[in-house]
């Protein structure tokens, strides 16, 4: 890779850090997510940074193709993260449920939550 | 809805009658209520699944030591009542289905009915119990099962019918199948298109699949 692409890749990966970082400044992300993001972005830094690290690690992976390593390694964790997220999304999902039924009884005029073993007994 | 509720009045007056509003933009909620019922009126729609949970649940904080669920649609007669209730002893889910002996005059279409004959076969293999009529919405609840449902009612479309069967026995909860009389439904339209059922139901066999334990309980 030459020198202006490493230039390039750095570049964006700081635009992109500083804007993840005033995300979380202004709370519009969650901290817990923000890590994720901080750290693909320390690792871009590092790859970045040092021009043939990524040709090393790959060889040691036995990938003759360095940019390969890379792409394995991105589709690897966007992967992970999306599994991640339908896995919130449901949680989320069930959560919003059971508000919406709570709320469904309250206005029912029921007893609420708490009541409901002297009621059972 | 108020034909139902006029029936339900006329027929088990003693009954406390619960309305689940399941986010609708029309004038159920204050229909049910003139007619007498409580309205649990949900913000949204969450499905009957949602619908049926929030039932479950105001059954097991009211104390209530059996519940019967019927459609709003009219086609469950109120008059077998006493039947489903009758099969409840020593059993957990009484389902009323519409196959029984003296009710051939319900008549559903072919797509309906080959898939309601391949959910009867899933229901019989993997649980044991054998009915007929795995979608029916009549049924009596006991109270154990009650509070099982009230937290574990599967929330998701068509997972009402069937998959609450599959739980509940897998649950080593005893499920039943009481013949009875329906009729058509007086109105609203049936919440089920061939498409969308087909999505629905390779849901189902994932459920299915996924939801086999691998040792079964019993209760006492």
């Amino acid at each position: 890779m030459s020198a202006r692409a490493h230039l390039v890749v750095l570049a964006i990966t700081i635009v992109a850090l500083v804007s993840i970082i005033r995300l979380v400044r202004r709370r519009q992300l969650r901290a817990k997510y923000s890590l994720l993001w901080l750290s693909i972005g320390s690792v871009l830094i590092v790859l970045g940074a040092s021009p043939r690290l990524l040709d090393r690690v790959s060889a040691s992976l036995g990938i003759y193709y360095a940019p390969a390593t890379f792409f394995l390694g991105a589709i690897a964790f966007l992967l992970l993260i999306v599994v991640h997220f339908s896995w919130e999304l449901s949680r989320l999902e069930e959560r919003l449920r059971i508000v919406a039924e709570e709320l469904a009884l309250l206005r029912s005029g029921a007893p609420p939550d708490d009541a409901r073993n002297d009621a059972a007994d | 809805m108020p034909g139902v509720l006029k029936e339900l009045a006329e027929t088990v007056p003693e009954y406390d009658v619960l309305v689940v509003d399941d986010g609708s933009k029309d004038a159920t909620a204050a229909v049910a209520a003139a007619a007498g019922a409580v309205v649990a009126r949900l913000p949204f729609n969450l499905g009957v699944g949602g619908a049926m949970r929030t039932g479950f649940k105001y059954a097991c904080r009211q104390g209530f030591d059996r519940a019967i669920q019927l459609d709003a649609d009219g086609q469950h007669d109120a008059n077998e009542i006493p039947r489903l209730l009758a099969a409840l002893e020593g059993v957990d889910l009484a389902v009323g289905t519409r196959f029984g002996a003296d009710s051939a005059t319900y008549e559903v279409g072919a797509t309906r009915r080959s898939v309601m004959r391949a959910l009867q076969l899933g229901v019989r293999m993997l649980s044991g119990h054998r009915i007929t009529d795995t979608s029916s919405g009549f049924r009596a609840y006991s109270r154990p099962i009650i509070e099982f449902f009230a937290t574990n009612y599967p929330v998701e479309y068509l997972g009402d019918t069937v998959e609450a069967i599959l739980i509940a026995s897998y649950a080593g909860f005893k499920v039943a199948e009481v013949p009875v009389s329906m009729r058509p439904r007086a109105g609203g339209v049936a919440s089920t298109r061939n498409l969308k059922l087909l999505y629905h139901v390779a849901r189902l066999v994932v459920v299915m699949i996924s939801t086999v334990p691998l040792r079964r309980r019993r209760r006492p």
